[in-house]
């Protein structure tokens, strides 16, 4: 059963702040929602292989050429916050 | 110019219309931006509406009409707002992509842009396309146009909108869990999910890969297919997309003689309301009448699909959506203390309660020693699913079922419980689950709001499930009438009095 310690914890690997109230409330939210995936546990999977993409496709290669990418004008045009032609992030601490 | 009905005037015809010289392109944009102003305030389908775009490059499209000549030029549409759009703010419906101006377009977009059709705007949608009644929007509510006090259905719901509400000749959306149809259905419109890797993802922002895909919302299966025709093939820019095995083919069927449709009692389980079930059985009647043989055929491992996706769907998204870390694009949220403080804060501000909970599900189900128990027994799970349908599909053509077990509810209602929410989708996520092509198309009202019909074929059978949609639309004869009336006045009015 999650509780609200293993929401914290989530929440920091997510990098997700939650404020107090929200961490309640997600805790409950979670409970109900796993609860429901937990169906799950009432089949026998151990010999059924996992299915990770529907396709039968398998190692798409392309000629490795050089090609025209974007701009460092066009990459910074959306940053939040741009010093000297590299985007700016506060001090790590 | 001859006057259009926005409601009722389909692709085929106005193509036909502009072809003959009897319509221009710019009077045909017209139709839709005036209908956009007269019903918009009320149903708030768009997020942007790109009037001058529309009204420059319909009268480009007349004035060039030699150069720019091909099957869907001057044809005006929607697009979702998760395809991103060179010049054109894209948000995905996030606060967390506001301002985002891409530099570049999605293969989709850029196809039918390559065929001139006419962008009217970009459609609302809930936040990233998670959710099933566009009501996880972190800008707007869009209303149902057949009732305003009901949602449109989601996440696709802007675009669904906006196509029943006249507003729209058809338009693009994005299919995840149900993300087309069930919109559709609750529009009463058409809306196709095709195979995965049918159409390229390339500039759809990625909500979960191995089930997201691109397709067309309409007002006629024809036009479903003609849109689908334009959008589908191998794309270099998506390694996952593929070229058909056959032309995507414009559909003319009559009859059904000979089809084999299988019934899953299972999906009747999952709580059905009676006024839907009525129509399809209906509609069911129907199939015999036109010449199909209706079976029961067995899905056993259906009940297991929703928990499925509701570990897969979020562990790809909690992948995806690690990118919106307030460095490159989107939004950075002020007085941070240092790097960590700035991504927590960003993210914690940046999204809305529905995508927190679901990259919250995915992290968890990813995290070390619950990888096994969640991710890695969904994924073996989602094989069982795939399974079902092989063995259906080697007994019938084609799989049939109600689109969604409700007809449109009450906006509202349904936000307070995202378990509730999430069953909305219990009879369109197997096919996403297998990968597989669906058709919603509307099929008679319950209590004066739109049923959809569900049809799922094999891998890369859209032809056969246009041609069965076109027939079966046919005998139906569905009357697209939104009455654009608000259940909660009259409700009021008559406590009134």
């Amino acid at each position: 059963m999650i509780g609200e310690d293993d929401v914290r914890y989530v929440a920091k690997l997510a990098r997700l702040r939650l404020e107090r109230g929200e961490v309640e409330r997600m805790t409950g939210e979670l409970a109900k929602i796993l609860g429901h995936i937990d169906k799950m546990s009432e089949l026998d999977t151990a010999d059924v292989p996992p299915t990770a993409h529907v396709l039968d496709v398998v190692n798409v290669m392309r000629p490795d050429k050089v090609r025209p990418g974007i701009s460092r004008e066009e990459a910074l045009r959306n940053a939040p916050a741009v010093s000297s032609d590299s985007f700016r992030v506060p001090r790590m601490s | 110019m001859t006057a259009l009905d926005p409601l009722r005037l389909t692709a085929k015809v106005a193509k036909r219309l502009l072809v003959d010289g009897r319509v221009s392109s710019a009077e045909l944009a017209k139709v839709y931006l005036d209908q956009i102003a007269a019903v918009e305030p009320r149903v708030q389908a768009f997020i942007l509406v790109t009037y001058d775009n529309a009204a420059k490059y319909s009268t480009k499209v007349d004035r060039e009409m030699q150069a720019m000549r091909g099957p869907l030029a001057g044809l005006p549409i929607a697009i979702k707002d998760n395809m991103v759009t060179e010049g054109v703010v894209t948000t995905c419906a996030s606060r967390i992509l506001r301002n985002y101006m891409p530099i570049y377009t999605a293969t989709a977009v850029r196809q039918v842009w390559d065929d001139h059709v006419v962008m009217l705007g970009k459609t609302n949608m809930d936040e990233f396309a998670m959710g099933s009644s566009t009501e996880n929007s972190s800008f707007q509510i869009t209303r149902n146009p057949w009732d305003l006090a009901t949602v449109p259905g989601g996440s696709s719901g802007g675009s669904a909108a906006a196509v029943a509400a006249g507003e729209a000749l058809w338009a693009l959306g994005s299919d995840t869990g149900g993300s087309i149809r069930q919109p559709a259905a609750l529009c009463g419109v058409v809306g196709m999910k095709p195979t995965y890797g049918a159409v390229s993802r390339y500039g759809l922002i990625a909500f979960a890969s191995s089930l997201d895909q691109i397709g067309p919302l309409a007002r006629s299966v024809y036009d479903c297919a003609l849109l689908l025709q334009h959008i589908v093939g191998r794309d270099p820019m998506d390694s996952t997309s593929v070229d058909l095995p056959e032309p995507i083919a414009l559909p003319d069927a009559q009859r059904l003689d000979g089809l084999r449709v299988g019934i899953p009692p299972e999906y009747m389980a999952a709580g059905i309301e009676p006024g839907v079930r009525a129509r399809f059985d209906e509609t069911v009647a129907r199939i015999e009448e036109l010449g199909g043989v209706c079976r029961e055929i067995s899905l056993p491992h259906t009940e297991y699909a929703l928990p499925a996706y509701y570990i897969i769907a979020p562990a790809e998204a909690s992948a995806n959506l690690a990118r919106f870390d307030g460095v490159r694009y989107g939004f950075r949220a002020e007085g941070a203390t240092d790097l960590l403080d700035m991504y927590e804060r960003t993210r914690g501000e940046g999204f809305g309660p529905e995508v927190k909970r679901r990259i919250m599900i995915g992290t968890y189900a990813l995290s070390a020693g619950y990888y096994d128990a969640y991710y890695g027994r969904a994924q073996r799970v989602r094989t069982l699913v795939r399974r079902d349908f092989e063995r259906a599909f080697a007994e019938v053509d084609l799989i049939a079922s109600p689109t969604s077990p409700t007809v449109a509810f009450a906006a509202g209602s349904r936000t307070g419980d995202p378990l509730a929410m999430y069953m909305c989708d219990v009879c369109t996520i197997p096919a996403n689950l297998a990968g597989l092509p669906a058709i919603s198309i509307p099929c008679g009202l319950s209590d004066g709001l739109p049923v959809g019909f569900q049809l799922i074929g094999p891998a890369f059978s859209e032809n056969r499930i246009l041609q069965a949609a076109h027939a079966l639309e046919g005998a139906i004869g569905f009357e697209p009438a939104p009455a654009f009336r608000d259940s909660r006045q009259l409700g009021a009015a008559v406590e009134a009095q």
